[in-house]
């Protein structure tokens, strides 16, 4: 009982880390349509540079702060090589990430070199049930909720957030009323960065990262936006959490070299739901 | 107003309008006619800033909004989010003067734009528009599968801007006895150039006008108007 409930705890916060760097892909693919394959590469990348900072002797806290909006940097920059120029078509773009997550390989490994990396989180455990369950686990859970829930509120409420939803919805008539969409798809972009570092300082002190882990994050990131089509940042989390939970358990009980093997065989499966339901729809 | 010459635009190879001129007066209304890929809503869409013209002058005084072709509205957003932001450009974003005009559109201020019938829809591009305080009104098949009911009360409208807040319009429209009927000066185009251009009394009686967009004879709007009145009130 108490080994069930680690595995679902620990399951809960692996899928929020999956959520948020799914929640990055969601951001920009509505406003852009593109699929960003560098969106892995934001939270290796706010990972690695935590702990570089914390030896540095940054504080924790700050040093995570600084990572999360190196990430939004990244973002913008993977945003303006990939959609700078008006009237890409969405497929070139979506080559260009492709492109830019090889790249950051380079230089990932000539910065942090090719071995794994991670820092201590919130130290001490729980006790839940009889469960004694590692307190970062609980930080990963409530911050990635308050993101969740403040990403809500920015699309619902703010004007910013609103501009950004009319891209996803009518990019014609977002220019006419004079939104320039290439420089919301930039927000976006940037936005996706944020989220997905947010998701690096998150996850690493759980799993150590290497310049290889995006191929990981990316992966289980994909499977849990498709929960929404890649267009609802909400049906991301839960996606993220069936995923995360979904896998803990597999790991726990059989084997946790079959962990991407969950996420692959559920994604495929509702990809292949998702394009028969729409066919279907259509021939209605 | 608005002064156009020998404006051209391509799309790739295809030439979409080829030297066309036009000019729109202060408070007037200015009807453009003509078929079906004549280059109208190209024309908009390039006041309107979004097509690049290849050749060609054009200056606007003072700001355009379109109501472009089939409302394109953003369908998953709410009516008040629609109107808020029109004024993405202008920065009052109080829908209230559009619910003044409109006062049907108050009530569904919080449904989604999707959900609306085809003439609640026009009223929300139409107050979209006017959320950028906008001194030319340009209107893109404003009639287009709607009701002449619902028309005439979207066209009461229009005369009110002119006349009342002396806003120049420009009506994009098929069908030309309408568009006659409401605008003093027209000009008709075809395939990319004005082919004729007056005032609306002397084009409705233009042989060659009459022929190619007014039916031949005077009565048969007559018939077709009545015949389709009831259908936008349901929904």
């Amino acid at each position: 009982m108490s080994a069930l409930l680690q595995y679902v705890i620990s399951g809960l916060a692996l899928g929020c880390t999956f959520a948020l760097v799914g929640s990055g892909f969601v951001v920009i693919h509505r406003v852009t349509r593109v699929v960003n394959f560098a969106q892995g590469a934001f939270p290796v990348i706010a990972g690695l540079a935590t702990a570089s900072l914390l030896t540095r002797g940054l504080p924790h806290g700050a040093a995570e702060l600084v990572a999360i909006l190196l990430g939004g940097v990244i973002g913008l920059v993977v945003g303006v090589v990939a959609i700078g120029k008006p009237g890409t078509p969405p497929l070139a773009s979506l080559v260009i990430t492709l492109g830019l997550a090889i790249f950051a390989y380079a230089v990932e490994i000539i910065v942090w070199g090719d071995q794994p990396v991670s820092f201590p989180g919130l130290s001490g455990t729980v006790n839940v049930a009889g469960a004694r369950i590692q307190q970062q686990y609980f930080l990963v859970i409530v911050v990635a909720l308050v993101t969740f829930a403040l990403l809500e509120l920015f699309f619902g409420r703010t004007y910013l957030g609103k501009g950004l939803a009319a891209c996803a919805s009518n990019p014609y008539s977002a220019r006419l009323v004079g939104i320039s969409v290439t420089r919301m798809g930039l927000v976006a972009f940037a936005l996706g960065g944020v989220l997905g570092g947010l998701a690096g300082v998150l996850v690493t002190p759980l799993q150590a990262v290497s310049f290889d882990s995006d191929v990981t994050l990316a992966i289980n990131g994909f499977a849990a936006a498709i929960f929404g089509g890649l267009m609802r940042p909400m049906m991301a989390l839960v996606g993220g959490l069936v995923l995360g939970v979904a896998e803990a358990l597999v790991a726990g009980y059989y084997e946790s070299a079959f962990q991407t093997e969950v996420a692959l065989a559920i994604m495929l499966t509702l990809m292949v739901w998702q394009a028969s339901r729409r066919s279907a729809l259509e021939e209605a | 107003m608005l002064e156009v010459d020998d404006l051209v635009v391509r799309y790739g190879a295809a030439t979409a309008l080829d030297g066309v001129s036009l000019r729109i007066e202060q408070r007037e209304m200015v009807a453009l006619v003509g078929p079906n890929g004549a280059g109208k809503s190209t024309l908009l869409n390039t006041l309107s800033g979004i097509l690049r013209p290849a050749a060609g002058r054009m200056r606007v005084e003072g700001r355009l909004a379109q109501v472009p072709e089939g409302r394109q509205l953003f369908p998953d957003l709410t009516v008040e989010d629609n109107l808020r932001l029109g004024a993405w450009r202008s920065g009052d974003r109080d829908p209230g003067r559009v619910y003044r005009l409109f006062p049907g559109l108050m009530r569904l201020r919080r449904h989604h734009a999707g959900t609306l019938s085809g003439g609640e829809q026009q009223m929300v591009a139409v107050g979209r528009a006017l959320m950028s305080d906008p001194d030319i009104l340009a209107v893109d098949e404003l009639s287009l599968g709607l009701a002449p009911l619902v028309v005439a009360d979207l066209v009461r409208h229009l005369r009110m801007l002119n006349e009342e807040r002396g806003m120049a319009i420009l009506l994009v429209e098929q069908n030309a006895r309408l568009a006659f009927d409401i605008c003093g000066r027209a000009y008709i185009i075809e395939a990319g150039r004005v082919v004729a251009s007056g005032s609306c009394a002397e084009l409705a009686n233009s042989p060659e006008v009459q022929r190619a967009y007014l039916g031949g004879s005077t009565d048969e709007y007559e018939e077709y108007d009545e015949s389709e009145e009831s259908e936008e009130t349901t929904r």
